[in-house]
Parts: structure tokens; C-alpha cells; sequence
């Protein structure tokens, strides 16, 4: 791609020779089109830097402003440091008892369901996968077409079965019943992505471990396992922000009981109310996106390697 | 990709040995070892994929057969605790989703929804990766700041599209009504043609970021020689875009426009907190939870989420059957 920087130049300089050419006016064609593109690629990028930024900038402005100044002024897109409130975050996180409203509540069990999610999920997707990459069984072709189908499913026709199986057998209302839930949903992507790992690591690694007399579960455990490792990680933070962001679910099964609301619950079922402030709500929201955005940081190469891992074939 | 090209080899050349294991056993020790190796094999993948069929079945696929048997009941929440798992079978349910106006509204606003949305975050998609394809400093910073609205959590970024549209104290209508001379603040989310319009920009904001990561990574694929030689040819920019980048492009923007019609004709979330399903966007999926919740028609939103998955099946068999086995041969 350097050679875009370099070719400008050779161009400019190589069209007097080319302007013999029976067909000189092309090249300024060509030159009016570049300096076009030229302008508008540096529009677009500012433009999309724009689009895609503002809400969260917005966010975290209106989180530290006073509800009276953003009422009397909803323009201002700046504060100035004297007027900086933190007075949100403290009223979101607060218990209840205390006139708060009980956000720390909220975040642990967000973060309860989204951990168990990733520690179950992996535990079960972690042999799947193997199994599926490398091992050939009766049936093995059809588990893969039934993960993708799964997949591609609408989370609402399984909406209401579970709400109505749940709400008989007494688990509404637990967060465990939410994580069976997420992990049933989770599983299948989450061995898809881990096989198209295991499907890179060279089977010839195994096979020598193998003919040293290493057992099945001793190659999984001392090659496949530690090979796999980047892929793994990615599969864990994948796993953690589908459950961490999960609504729908959370809003069926836990909406009746304040005390198990998870953090994006706490926020859709607040937000309605008058009594609880703009502001307030917008200091959860930034709480409940910034674990989001480090985790995404810190992985972002390992997910973006995981997301994409699929369609470099297209 | 050499998953399923590698699978028929590996299955054939697998049953074999197996069938013919049993009585030679004895006497080939070869032949009858690589027949227990399988059968060993075998035995090992069904048990390491048990626990994962285990929960799809019992958590995915039996709720689902479960819906078809919902969906033919006259089921509500105030007496499922005394009804049985086969009560009387009706059809009622589906002459009621048919037979009423609010379906047919529902099915063309998710139809106007899914298409615009799915189109407009592709064509986002695709203007942003282009933009972004050429380095310059900072553009792994700007890629990963393009992710965000893909990555960030629904109910945080509704809430702020909310307010930030809201009439009061929104900001859009603070600068629309002082700066672009609006009469009167609008009502993005609560009036007729607004509101739709407004879900649908915002599936486009929110989804753009998983065409863009699909076509840069395709881009990065694109061999640099083939642009090289059009523009010694004479092509111009806008050429080489047209015949040399473009179509290596389309089978990853097909791809990509199946699978995004499907997440967005199923999308439930982005609406539910945006509108509630207000003012003419009653998707099918919103209409099926507050079936379920605020009526308690069990048997009425089973019947509508029936009659969405069957459409949705329609979609996902097209994509298996046509785009698959084509993706595999490229």
C-alpha cells in the first residue's frame, strides 16, 4: 500500500511523455478524479470519526453535568472544569437505602452472569470444538449444519418457550437460569470460532505427541490446549460482551425482582421513570459501556483476528 | 474452508476400515487396529461434543418444537399453571395473526426495515472501509473507534440516541431548531414517518462496523498488481473501483447482506428501547414480546413467532444451499 504515496509523484511526472498520446485529456480525468477521491476520502474519514463518536462523547458529557445546566443549556457540547459534577456516578451507585440507586447491585450481577457465561461456555465449547475440527464421528457433519442453523435463529422464538418453561419450573427470576440460557445460545458461535483455530494448528503436532505415547486427553491438554491459547482469549472476550450486553433475556426473566436486575436492565426499565434524573442514567450507561471499550482495546486485534477469521475466504 | 472440502474424504475413507474391523480383527492385526483407533475416535468425539448437544438440544431445539405446539393452543399467562403440555389444539391463533390488520403492518414495516437498514449499514460499511483502506498515522486508532458502536452495550447507546433526540433538552433539536432554523423541535421517536426513519439510521450507525471489518478484511485480500496494471492502462479511479475492486467484493457484500437481513429482520432490542414499538415501528419481533408480556397471549405470540421463524427459514435455507456451496468453490 506505500506504493500509493509513491505513484502520485510518477504520475505528475510521467504525463508529458504520455500527453503524445492520442488521448491527453484522461490523464486530467484521472488527475481531476484522484484529487476528488483525495478531498473526500479526508471528508468521509472526519465524517464517519464524527458519526460514530459523537454519542459516546455525549454520553460522558451529559454524565458529568448538573441536570439543572443541561436543561437550561442542552447545546453546550463542552464543560467547563469548575462545573464538572461527579455527583452522577455517586447517586447511580449508591444503595438504594441511601437514595441511590443500587447500580453496584446491578454490576455484580452483570458481571456474575457474564463471567459464569465465559467460564461454562468455554467449558463446554473447549472439547466441542476439538471434537468437531478433528475428530471424525457418525453424525459430524450434521452438528456443524445445526450450530450454524442455531446461529442464525431469532432469539425471540425462543423467547417465548423459555419464558413459559421458566416461569413453570420456578427458575424466573434466578440468574442462573439466565446463564443456561446465554451459554445455550453462546455454545455453538463459540465452537465455531475455536474450530476454525484448531482447524490452523497442524495435526502432525499430535501425532508426534502420539507415537510419545501421549493420550488423547494429554494431547488436548499439553499441545492443542496451550497452541490455542490467542484464540481462546479472544473466544472468552467475545463471549463476555455478548453476555455483558445481553438484554432481551435479562428483561424476560429478571424484570419482577430490582434486587437481580443486571446493569442494561437497570438502565431500560429506569430510564421511563421521572423520578430518576437524565444524568444519573447516563453515568450508568457510562459505566456499563467503559468495561466494554478497555476489554475491547486490550483484544482488539485478538477479536478482530476471530471476527474476521471466517470471511477472508468470501 | 478445508473443514467441510476435507470432511467427505476423511468420512469415507473412515466407514471402510470400521465395516470390515469386526471379523478381521483377529487376523490382520493392521487393519483391525486402525478399526478400533476409529471406533475409539469416534467414541471420543461424540462424548467431548455430548455436553454441548446436550444444551443446544434441550435449550434450543425442544423450546422450538415446543413454539409449534404453543402456537396451536389457546394459552395465556394468567392460567398456564393449570393447563398441561397438550391442551386442546386450535387454529385460532394463526386465523387471528392473519386475520388482523396489525400483522400485515408489522410484516411490511420489518420488511421496510431490514432492507433500508441492512442496506444503508453495507453501504456504510463499504464507503468507510474504502476510506479507511490507503495507511496513514493513526488509522489503526480510527478502525478501532469505527468498531464502537458495534461493540458497546444496546441499552447504553439507545439511551443516549434517546436523549440526544429527545425535544426537551436534546441536543439534535437544540442545534436543529437554533442552527437550521427547525419551526419546532421533532419528535424523532414518537411520530409517524420520523420514527421509522430514525431506527432505521440507527441500525445503519449501529451495524455499519461489522460490514466495515468483513470488506477491509476482504480488501486486504485484493492483489495491489491487478489496480497496478489498470492505471498504467489508463483507468481512472473510479474505474479501477468499478472493474477491479468491486467485483472481488460482491460474494463478501453478498454474504454480508444475507446474514445482516437476518440479524435485523430478527432484531428485537434496537426498537423495543428506542420506540417500544411506537409510532408505526411494530416490528414482528417487538409485536411478539408485547403479545407475550403486557396481553399474556401465550399462543399469540407463539403463533407470530412461528410465522417469522418460517420466513426466516426461507432466508437461512437460500443461504445454505445457494451461497455456501458457491463460497466453497471460490
Amino acid at each position: 500500500m506505500t506504493t500509493t504515496a509513491r505513484t502520485t509523484t510518477p504520475t505528475t511526472t510521467a504525463r508529458p511523455a504520455a500527453a503524445t498520446s492520442p488521448t491527453p485529456r484522461r490523464w486530467s480525468h484521472d488527475t481531476v478524479e484522484t484529487r476528488v477521491f483525495g478531498v473526500l476520502r479526508v471528508v468521509v474519514i472526519v465524517g464517519l470519526l464524527l458519526i460514530t463518536l459523537f454519542p459516546f462523547y455525549y454520553m460522558v458529557l451529559l454524565s458529568v453535568r448538573p441536570l439543572d445546566q443541561v436543561v437550561g443549556d442542552p447545546g453546550a457540547l463542552a464543560v467547563a472544569p469548575a462545573d464538572l459534577d461527579l455527583g452522577s456516578y455517586a447517586a447511580v451507585l449508591a444503595p438504594t437505602g441511601s437514595g441511590g440507586q443500587g447500580f453496584l447491585v446491578f454490576m455484580a450481577n452483570s458481571a456474575l452472569v457474564a463471567l459464569g457465561t465465559v467460564a461454562v461456555t468455554l467449558l463446554i465449547a473447549l472439547p466441542g470444538a476439538y471434537a468437531v475440527s478433528r475428530l471424525r464421528f457418525f453424525g459430524h457433519r450434521q452438528v456443524s449444519v445445526l450450530f450454524l442453523a442455531v446461529y442464525l435463529f431469532p432469539a425471540i422464538l425462543l423467547a417465548v418457550p423459555l419464558f413459559v418453561f421458566f416461569t413453570r419450573i420456578g427458575l424466573r427470576g434466578s440468574l442462573a437460569g439466565l446463564l443456561i440460557v446465554y451459554v445455550s445460545q453462546i455454545v455453538a458461535v463459540s465452537i465455531y470460532m475455536l474450530r476454525n483455530y484448531f482447524d490452523t494448528v497442524p495435526v502432525s503436532l499430535e501425532e508426534a505427541a502420539a507415537i510419545d505415547g501421549c493420550s488423547r486427553l494429554g494431547i488436548m491438554r499439553r499441545i492443542s490446549l496451550p497452541l490455542a491459547m490467542p484464540a481462546i482469549m479472544a473466544n472468552a472476550l467475545f463471549v463476555f460482551m455478548i453476555a455483558w450486553n445481553e438484554f432481551l433475556f435479562a428483561l424476560l426473566f429478571l424484570v419482577e425482582q430490582r434486587d437481580r436486575w443486571t446493569v442494561s436492565l437497570g438502565i431500560s426499565q429506569l430510564a421511563g421513570s421521572i423520578e430518576v434524573p437524565t444524568t444519573v442514567l447516563m453515568a450508568g450507561s457510562v459505566i456499563v459501556t467503559v468495561p466494554i471499550i478497555v476489554l475491547f482495546f486490550a483484544g482488539e486485534r485478538l477479536l478482530v483476528e476471530g471476527l474476521t477469521a471466517g470471511a477472508e475466504k468470501g | 474452508m478445508s473443514g467441510p472440502a476435507s470432511e467427505p474424504a476423511g468420512q469415507s475413507a473412515g466407514t471402510a476400515p470400521v465395516t470390515t474391523a469386526p471379523d478381521s480383527a483377529g487376523k490382520e492385526p493392521g487393519r483391525g487396529n486402525r478399526g478400533t483407533m476409529r471406533r475409539a475416535e469416534a467414541r471420543a468425539g461424540l462424548a467431548l461434543i455430548s455436553p454441548t448437544l446436550v444444551i443446544v438440544v434441550v435449550m434450543v431445539v425442544v423450546p422450538i418444537l415446543w413454539t409449534v405446539l404453543l402456537a396451536f393452543q389457546r394459552l395465556r399467562l394468567l392460567n398456564l399453571r393449570t393447563t398441561g403440555l397438550f391442551g386442546a389444539f386450535t387454529l385460532d391463533n394463526f386465523s387471528n395473526v392473519f386475520g388482523s390488520g396489525s400483522f400485515w403492518g408489522s410484516l411490511v414495516t420489518t420488511l421496510t426495515y431490514s432492507v433500508l437498514g441492512t442496506g444503508f449499514a453495507i453501504g456504510l460499511g463499504l464507503v468507510a472501509a474504502l476510506a479507511l483502506r490507503r495507511p496513514f498515522r493513526g488509522r489503526n486508532l480510527v478502525r478501532a473507534a469505527m468498531l464502537l458502536p458495534y461493540v458497546a452495550p444496546i441499552v447504553a447507546v439507545t439511551f443516549a440516541w434517546t436523549t440526544m433526540l429527545n425535544p426537551q433538552f436534546g441536543v439534535v433539536n437544540f442545534w436543529g431548531t437554533s442552527l437550521l432554523g427547525w419551526d419546532e423541535p421533532i419528535a424523532f421517536l414518537s411520530e409517524r414517518p420520523a420514527a421509522l426513519i430514525t431506527v432505521i439510521a440507527f441500525e445503519a450507525w449501529r451495524s455499519f462496523p461489522f460490514a466495515f471489518l468483513f470488506l477491509t478484511a476482504r480488501l486486504q485480500a485484493v492483489p495491489g498488481s491487478l489496480e497496478e496494471a489498470a492505471r498504467v492502462d489508463g483507468a481512472t479511479v473510479s474505474q479501477r473501483f468499478r472493474y477491479i475492486v468491486l467485483p472481488q467484493l460482491l460474494p463478501t457484500i453478498a454474504v454480508l447482506a444475507v446474514l445482516r437481513f437476518i440479524w435485523t429482520f430478527n432484531s428485537f432490542d434496537d426498537i423495543y428501547l428506542l420506540t417500544g414499538g411506537g409510532a408505526g415501528t411494530e416490528v414482528i419481533s417487538v409485536s411478539v414480546f408485547n403479545s407475550l408480556t403486557a396481553r399474556g397471549d401465550i399462543g399469540g405470540a407463539a403463533a407470530q413467532a412461528l410465522v417469522l421463524a418460517a420466513i426466516l427459514a426461507v432466508l437461512v435455507g437460500l443461504y445454505l444451499w445457494r451461497l455456501a456451496p458457491r463460497e466453497e468453490q471460490s
